[in-house]
């Protein structure tokens, strides 16, 4: 799977956006990606897009519960934005909702409608 | 031995790597693809298939690579059979590894959530296990009826 990152300066708002399958494997790497960018940046909101993740199991709620306590410790929040049906499935069964925010209606990538999404700063890192 | 009872069966094995996680749901998916599933039952038996696989790689072959025995089943009526078997450290208690969010793994990040999670994406789990001898897990799903007027 593959990661790439939008950071809106002005809302301090770092966006994830996840890619491809989530499982115990590709979550290991990514986990970190994520952390390495949660230290750096310090954002009060944490959005999980998972928009275009084709598959997750319960290593995709570990990867949420484990950024929602990276999040935790410096006060931030996480949001779980447009998970796909199957996804929803398997964070219902988790309760996950109870930690992180489930929201489906997130502006798609490059959406320029939005006045404040046009601050966003892009920066895509391939995995 | 008389006839089978299954109309199809994979019968293959593959060393506890965490990149055969996928390899096991691609192999999965190709083989029940002949019962043209819909898209949900064909996401359901991979998520269940891959937390069991997953189990094999993080639990039962712990602090090794084993080998993971993987068999598929088409059976009569749109029955389908999932065996998934290994030979490593087994589990003492069954019902309390069953228990949602219990895991012994000392990874913070593993959330306990892989049998609650097979019995939620099947119609049936059944778990056979000796410690040190290793652990069999059994899925079995009902797929729906197939239509007759399929525009795909």
């Amino acid at each position: 799977m593959t990661v790439e990152f939008e950071y809106n300066e002005l809302r301090q708002i770092l966006t994830v956006f996840l890619c491809g399958e989530i499982d115990h494997h590709s979550a290991v790497g990514t986990r970190s990606l994520i952390d390495i960018k949660i230290n750096a940046l310090r954002p009060v909101q944490l959005v999980l897009d998972f928009r275009s993740v084709s598959f997750m199991d319960s290593s995709g709620i570990g990867l949420v519960m484990g950024r929602f306590r990276s999040m935790e410790e410096i006060g931030g929040e996480v949001i779980i934005a447009n998970p796909p049906s199957f996804i929803k499935r398997v964070m219902r069964l988790s309760g996950i909702g109870r930690i992180a925010r489930i929201v489906d209606t997130l502006p798609p990538i490059n959406n320029s409608n939005n006045k404040e999404e046009q601050n966003n700063e892009s920066t895509k890192v391939p995995q | 031995m008389s006839q089978p009872k299954y109309l199809n069966e994979l019968k293959t094995s593959f060393p506890s790597l965490s990149e055969n996680e996928r390899l096991a749901r691609l192999i999965a998916g190709s083989f029940f693809s002949s019962l043209d599933p819909l898209a949900d039952e064909i996401s359901d038996i991979k998520t269940a298939l891959s937390e069991a696989v997953t189990n094999c790689i993080v639990h039962a072959y712990k602090n090794h690579i084993g080998r993971i025995e993987l068999t598929l089943r088409i059976l009569p009526e749109r029955n389908i059979y999932i065996k998934i078997k290994d030979r490593g450290c087994g589990i003492e208690n069954i019902g309390q590894a069953m228990q949602p969010l219990f895991t012994t793994s000392s990874d913070e990040e593993r959330a306990g959530l892989g049998f609650a999670v097979m019995e939620s994406f099947t119609d049936e789990v059944v778990v056979r296990s000796k410690p040190d001898r290793g652990t069999t897990v059994i899925l079995k799903k009902k797929l729906c009826a197939k239509e007759n007027s399929n525009g795909r």
